[in-house]
């Protein structure tokens, strides 16, 4: 563990500051999916970083969590590797990139692929978090249509995309209704992690710093990606398999490898590949 | 003349915050978990060292606080320890401190949001003698995986009569701590309470 930074508080973020953002998100886990605005504070990173989940991380971590921080399933991209030197120096907490030994995950567009436990917290970022704002940009209506539980203009979307395109095109942020009550955005994860929010046993923390909004999904909670009985909803799949582990199960990375149209599929989940590929020493046994 | 003593506060404001804020997150996101709180050095008169400690962790400059009759010889502490405003008025209140939990006051006098921000309903902070767990009244709804049984020594009934009704409230509503000297439940606005 590296030595922390003198001169700031305990995770960066002050006291006053943190017991506001603590309220917002006892109030957020008290109503499923429904947003809660905060005053979110600027911070050492420009918006779209993470500022919202910064921010609800910082006021949650403890000395004795073990955090782990994903941008698009991997542990070693910029996003993730200075969000977690972030914390390593404001609070001085230890660090993994192992999905079973982390309390807390802060996560960018992913949830990782190996299942989440009982007591673990998920920390997502979140660009926009109103489902319905591409549909209307007016917020006191976007509010109200929240507080009517108004939500035909999310349908009639969805069914102009099956008429469109014989199917329902959205292939990421696809809209959830949580606790059959709030439709929510489940941020930029692909739909292939939506089916994973559902009744999921950790706790679920949605933060969005430019958008000034905290939202939450309880454990075991409904969460239901939005359909039609004749078009219900789908997964994507892959016709090949991870090319580093093998995996059939997991979310791949399409990873352009030269000039002449070679391709290779890989997991995005790092730490999920890493622990599924052929053990290294018999590998090096067989060589 | 002496001077009057007033109980302290945290020993270590911002890992004890810190750990009470976790407790009382996670009684939320799993109603009817009884939780273990931190101890605290010193209990100021009126209150559990319980309620103490989530005062100390949520309560501040911009949370207007109604304390109950039994609540009153803690004003000295709170405003001091939190700097919280102290309000006579029910609907003024961010949160109501209930250190009495056998004669609860008039629920319905505390807000309970507004279908636009329902977020601004009040949350209840409720003294009982103990807490019991496995038996009780049925909770289920949003962070109980199947069901779970929860009772509460030394607490009016019409507080479960009341959450059985927030059903139909919902979105809006109370959030309800409650609070054994040493543990805290909670009882958000989303439970599913049947007798």
């Amino acid at each position: 563990m590296s030595a922390t930074l003198e001169g700031y508080n305990f995770a960066y973020l002050d006291e006053q500051t943190k017991r506001m953002i603590r309220r917002a998100v006892l109030k957020a886990v008290a109503i499923p999916g429904y947003q809660v605005p905060f005053g979110s504070r600027e911070m050492p990173l420009p918006y779209g970083w993470g500022t919202g989940g910064i921010q609800v991380t910082a006021s949650i971590i403890g000395a004795d969590d073990v955090l782990k921080v994903i941008d698009q399933g991997a542990d070693d991209t910029t996003n993730a590797v200075s969000i977690r030197r972030f914390f390593r120096r404001t609070a001085g907490v230890a660090t993994t990139t192992r999905t079973e030994e982390a309390t807390l995950i802060q996560t960018r567009h992913r949830i990782p692929e190996t299942p989440l436990r009982e007591g673990q917290i998920l920390v997502y970022q979140v660009p926009i978090p109103e489902p319905l704002r591409w549909l209307e940009p007016r917020e006191t209506e976007t509010r109200k249509m929240h507080a009517f539980a108004d939500y035909g203009i999310m349908h009639v979307k969805l069914y102009e995309d099956i008429a469109r395109f014989g199917r329902i095109a959205t292939g990421y942020n696809y809209p959830v209704m949580v606790n059959g009550r709030y439709i929510m955005s489940p941020s930029p994860i692909p739909k292939f992690d939506n089916p994973k929010m559902d009744r999921n046993p950790a706790l679920q923390l949605f933060g969005a710093g430019r958008e000034k909004r905290i939202y939450a999904v309880p454990p075991y909670t409904r969460v239901e990606s939005l359909d039609f009985e004749d078009h219900p909803f789908e997964i994507e799949r892959w016709e090949r398999a991870c090319a580093l582990c093998g995996s059939t199960e997991s979310f791949l990375d399409e990873v352009v490898m030269d000039d002449r149209g070679g391709r290779m599929f890989v997991c995005s989940d790092t730490d999920y590949c890493e622990s599924h590929r052929p053990d290294r020493s018999e590998q090096e046994a067989a060589e | 003349m002496s001077v009057p003593s007033l109980a302290t506060g945290f020993d270590d404001p911002v890992q004890d915050g810190q750990r009470v804020f976790r407790a009382v997150l996670d009684a939320m996101s799993r109603p009817g978990r009884i939780v273990p709180l931190p101890r605290l050095p010193e209990i100021p008169a009126g209150l559990h060292a319980s309620s103490a400690a989530v005062a100390l962790a949520l309560l501040d400059l911009e949370t207007p606080v109604w304390l109950d009759e039994a609540a009153s010889p803690a004003a000295k502490w709170l405003r001091f320890h939190c700097g919280s405003p102290l309000t006579a008025a029910a609907g003024d209140a961010a949160f109501a401190l209930i250190a009495d939990g056998t004669r609860l006051p008039d629920l319905d006098l505390f807000p309970i949001g507004t279908p636009d921000y329902p977020e601004r309903g009040t949350t209840l902070l409720i003294q009982v003698a103990a807490l019991a767990k496995g038996r009780g009244h049925r909770l289920r709804g949003p962070g109980i995986e199947h069901e779970t049984f929860l009772d509460a020594e030394g607490l009016d009934e019409a507080l479960w009569r009341h959450m059985a009704q927030g059903r139909d409230r919902f979105p809006l509503g109370h959030d309800v701590m409650l609070l054994s000297p040493d543990a805290l439940a909670c009882l958000p606005r989303s439970i599913i309470l049947e007798d």
